[in-house]
């Protein structure tokens, strides 16, 4: 990460500092470029930034998200009727939290910032790119393990599934997290407008609230295959297969290395459309 | 050390749609050349719409020009827009990326976005917000300060993490005597003590005239100017600036008052007269004597400021009155 020094030496135009303007001595080779912010350093800051927002602006909003999930868990308690869909529907309450969060709420974050120029202050900066996305996807990420925590364990009282598993979320909210976070900040840099940011990431938080809640084998084919393409619905079969009696680890690992896949593609995007948005 | 050689820069023409009408093309920079010596002060004057922050816009590598050369101590910023942050420490006019966090937290994760360590980086930020007197206000969001001091802790930001030229959009909107002083003392200082070169937006003129080495004076997107504030006046030094304010409205029925009428400026009660010295006194004899001082609520003479260069320079009297602030 040192700099590299053209081998091109400073034009011929370079005009000697004059009179009483400075006290410089004219130049003629360029100067030093200081260092460049990297990656891991400044993903930490940029992580830390982001957390620190979560006291004023965001918990309210994770409280709803989490008041959402149980209320859809306790009203589908009148419709299914345990087993695999009792599962199903904990699980992809647990991972809508996620959704809510990482999704929505960082599509409208980075909507807004593109909106209003603030996207300047990171652009002007000597940081990676990656950074500054990376940095507030986990930020957001992780605003939503106190919500996912608390609705998968509300949802397995309510349903009586066996809690011994649950650890599994360790590994089905950062998946998941990052792909659902990628795409939310993706959608947020790349929509024209701030309302449009905002609409695209409610549309995705209802598509994961449908999709994924709802027990797979009740949708009707299409909207199957449309299930098959959301990321959150790897994260949410994963969860839901670790409420079996015996759980089949391959598929769950298998379930998890998708969302990782998508979490890795979606944060790549995410990272390609933030230069397209810095530099106009 | 800052060389802007024909920098062309064209905002295409939107259609009109549903509320907003059609804009016709516009040349925000029009083909603008520009040379900033190292440790100097440099000024953009002009009222808005001049085409100042674009040009910024251009020099911090944010936007590309259309055509042209920007070149900063022997960095080609075209061709390599990414090196621009590694030379440029930069204040922009937004502060929506910072406003949640704390001063502090502002400061210092700024820092280490320009690639300082994490113990260097809250040194400089005590060291920062210390010589701009915002250490009281470290703790507080930046949401919850006033506008001139959410300015002053944005300044602070673009302050840690040294950088040899310093580019200011505005620094000091907003902001009460005392912080315009710390912003001024900080600049000064990093100038005398490290030759840093400052390269400032301004539309205040008499700040233009106080702080500034020199000054490039724009106006729809062309410089029409550029020189040191005394250079500039000496462009109109053989004029004197006359304002009377009427109690009510101008006694034009006294002819030497209406006689001054074609070459005043009127906004309201006041008019502002731009005369040689000869016709300056004869035109406060006529209206403090007679008829029409009964008329007469104030009147002030003055060598000329930047704003009546400006005038002179052949800028559009009605933008200049907008968009030239004189406090």
């Amino acid at each position: 990460m040192t700099s590299i020094i053209p081998a091109r030496t400073a034009p011929s135009r370079v005009r000697p500092a004059s009179g009483p303007a400075g006290p410089a001595s004219p130049r003629t080779a360029p100067a030093p470029l200081a260092p460049r912010a990297r990656l891991l350093p400044s993903l930490a800051a940029v992580y830390r930034a982001q957390l620190s927002r979560a006291r004023v602006a965001r918990i309210p909003l994770l409280f709803v998200a989490t008041f959402q999930s149980v209320g859809i868990m306790i009203l589908m308690r009148g419709v299914v009727d345990g087993g695999a869909e009792a599962r199903a529907v904990v699980a992809g309450s647990s991972v809508l939290v996620v959704a809510f969060v990482a999704l929505n709420l960082l599509a409208q974050y980075f909507g807004q910032l593109r909106a209003s120029g603030g996207l300047d202050h990171y652009a002007t900066l000597p940081v990676p790119p990656a950074a500054v996305v990376l940095g507030a996807a986990a930020a957001y990420a992780s605003f939503t393990v106190p919500g996912t925590v608390f609705t998968a364990i509300t949802g397995s009282v309510l349903f009586q599934l066996p809690l011994t598993h649950l650890w599994v979320l360790v590994a089905v909210v950062p998946l998941s997290g990052a792909a659902l976070a990628g795409l939310g900040a993706a959608l947020g840099l790349l929509a024209p407008r701030p309302e449009l940011a905002t609409l695209l990431g409610q549309l995705g938080m209802s598509a994961a609230l449908l999709l994924g809640v709802l027990p797979a084998e009740r949708l009707p084919g299409p909207v199957g295959w449309a299930r098959d393409l959301l990321p959150s619905t790897y994260g949410v079969e994963a969860l839901a297969r670790s409420f079996d009696a015996r759980p089949d680890w391959g598929l769950i690992a298998f379930f998890l290395a998708v969302c990782a896949a998508v979490g890795v593609l979606s944060l790549a995007v995410a990272t390609w459309a933030y230069r397209r948005a810095a530099v106009r | 050390m800052c060389a802007v050689r024909d920098l062309v820069k064209t905002y295409p023409a939107t259609r009109g749609r549903r509320g907003a009408p059609a804009a016709p093309e516009i040349r925000a920079t029009d083909s603008i050349s520009l040379d900033v010596e190292r440790g100097e002060i440099f000024g953009l004057l002009g009222p808005n719409g001049a085409g100042k922050s674009t040009l910024v816009r251009q020099l911090t590598g944010l936007m590309r020009p259309d055509s042209g050369s920007v070149e900063v101590l022997g960095h080609d910023l075209v061709r390599h827009p990414e090196r621009a942050s590694r030379l440029i420490g930069y204040l922009g006019q937004e502060s929506t990326a910072l406003d949640e966090l704390t001063v502090a937290l502002a400061a210092e994760t700024t820092g280490r976005l320009r690639g300082l360590p994490v113990r260097e980086a809250r040194a400089e930020r005590d060291a920062v917000l210390e010589e701009l007197g915002l250490t009281a206000l470290a703790g507080r969001p930046l949401k919850k300060l006033s506008g001139g001091q959410r300015r002053l802790a944005c300044f602070a930001a673009a302050l840690v993490g040294e950088r040899p030229v310093l580019v200011l959009d505005e620094p000091t909107t907003g902001m009460d005597p005392v912080a315009r002083r710390a912003v001024w003392a900080a600049v000064d200082r990093r100038r005398a003590e490290r030759g840093a070169t400052v390269l400032l937006v301004t539309h205040n003129v008499i700040e233009a005239e106080t702080v500034l080495d020199r000054v490039a004076v724009l106006e729809r997107g062309r410089v029409i100017a550029c020189d040191t504030p005394a250079g500039l006046k000496e462009q109109v030094a053989g004029e004197v600036r006359v304002e009377l304010v009427w109690r009510e409205r101008a006694p034009l029925d006294v002819p030497e008052v209406a006689a001054l009428r074609p070459s005043a400026q009127e906004s309201g009660r006041r008019w502002v007269l731009r005369l040689g010295p000869d016709e300056a006194r004869a035109a406060v004899a006529a209206v403090t004597g007679g008829a029409a001082f009964a008329a007469l609520d104030d009147f002030t003479l003055a060598t000329p400021s930047l704003e009546d260069v400006y005038l002179a320079l052949g800028g559009d009297a009605a933008d200049a009155t907008k968009g030239l602030v004189k406090a």
